[in-house]
């Protein structure tokens, strides 16, 4: 925790959590992410959060239906190339019965990525979420992130929009700032 | 494989007979008509799309509702879509959330094809191997029953494949509005305040 408390300006992990905190999220779906570990292991420590590993990104989108059926808002994580498992449960669930939903999505395939695989999909994620309707951010800046978040949260449970908030690798790589 | 025993809408009235509050999210197509045969429900989440999530809706509803007991009902073609979530529901293990798949091993809205459940696949075998120990294959009336007898009581994550014949029902619809069915089951379980919120 002493990183925590010393770098707490520059741990924007930390500061998504405080945000997730704030806002009573109790469902974290997720499918791991390097960019995620640092959030996913403050909410894991969280006993007020329920943390739901995926076998695949689909998956989140149900649950957090589900969840929101129950009366509990909750987030899903997931790098950009669980963007393309999920659109037909975004477009089919959550648009159809205009259920509010944040995703949180690192990308990959842009800022100096190596494995040319990751490009494609990182290239059309924003597309193909606008394609929806979902209302795409991006975050850059490591100073963006919270306010960012703590937005398109509001946004998505107070109007049922979708928001999928994309933080882009260039910020994900200067994490250790 | 076992020969196909139970008519699905004698399956449905069974297993809901004695629902009072129980909550019910089915899968889309025959699960659907079967629970609408039995007449409308606050507390029915009808699915009509997203195939492959009526389990993960489930599963969301049962972490924020632990007091509330929750049924899937959704068939084979619509469980195999989604197979993995049986693993992500085993990990959480809610007590309160029971699986019941019904399994004519065919794709009823679509010209009847055969689904990998009428070849090799035993979606029971696949449960218990993704942790869902509490998981059977039910064949006959008796089996039915006590597992009816069972199935609205909090007590552990069950999951049950029900070999159903495969006689074409009486396609009966519900509402399909979502964002009504959403807020209506909502309204019914948190109250009219949520509608405020």
């Amino acid at each position: 925790m002493d990183k925590v408390s010393n770098n707490k300006k520059y741990n924007w992990p930390y500061n998504i959590y405080e945000v997730f905190k704030d806002n009573k999220i109790k469902q974290i779906a997720y499918v791991p992410d390097a960019g995620h570990k640092d959030l996913i292991d403050y909410c894991e420590n969280d006993k007020n959060m329920k943390m739901i590993s995926l076998t695949s990104e689909e998956e989140g989108v149900g649950l957090l239906a589900g969840a929101w059926l129950g009366g509990e808002k909750g987030a899903l994580l997931m790098q950009s190339s669980g963007v393309g498992n999920c659109i037909n449960s975004i477009a089919s669930i959550t648009r159809a019965c205009d259920f509010p939903l944040l995703m949180l999505v690192t990308m990959r395939g842009e800022w100096n990525e190596f494995n040319p695989w990751q490009v494609p999909m990182g290239k059309a994620t924003a597309k193909v979420l606008e394609a929806l309707n979902v209302n795409v951010t991006r975050c850059e800046k490591i100073d963006d992130v919270s306010e960012t978040i703590n937005a398109m949260l509001g946004l998505a449970y107070k109007t049922n929009s979708i928001n999928a908030v994309l933080l882009s690798q260039k910020l994900i790589g200067a994490k250790d700032f | 494989m076992p020969k196909f025993r139970l008519n699905r809408r004698y399956v449905i009235s069974e297993l809901l007979k004695q629902r009072e509050d129980t909550l019910v999210v089915n899968g889309l197509g025959g699960t659907c008509w079967d629970i609408a045969s039995l007449g409308d429900n606050d507390f029915n989440f009808y699915v009509w799309g997203g195939m492959g999530n009526a389990c993960m809706i489930g599963l969301g509803l049962a972490l924020s509702q632990p007091k509330k007991k929750v049924i899937v009902i959704t068939g084979d073609g619509e469980m195999l879509m989604g197979i993995g979530s049986l693993a992500t529901i085993a990990l959480k293990q809610p007590k309160n959330l029971s699986i019941v798949v019904f399994d004519n091993e065919l794709y009823g809205e679509t010209g009847s094809q055969k689904t990998h459940t009428a070849y090799s696949t035993n979606l029971s075998k696949i449960a218990i191997g993704s942790g869902i120990i509490n998981s059977s294959i039910i064949t006959t009336k008796a089996d039915l029953l006590l597992l009816c007898s069972k199935i609205h009581q909090i007590k552990n994550l069950s999951f049950s494949v029900i070999k159903i014949n495969q006689e074409q029902e009486e396609i009966v619809l519900p509402i399909r509005e979502g964002a009504y069915i959403k807020s209506r089951f909502r309204k019914a379980l948190l109250g009219e305040k949520i509608l405020l919120e």
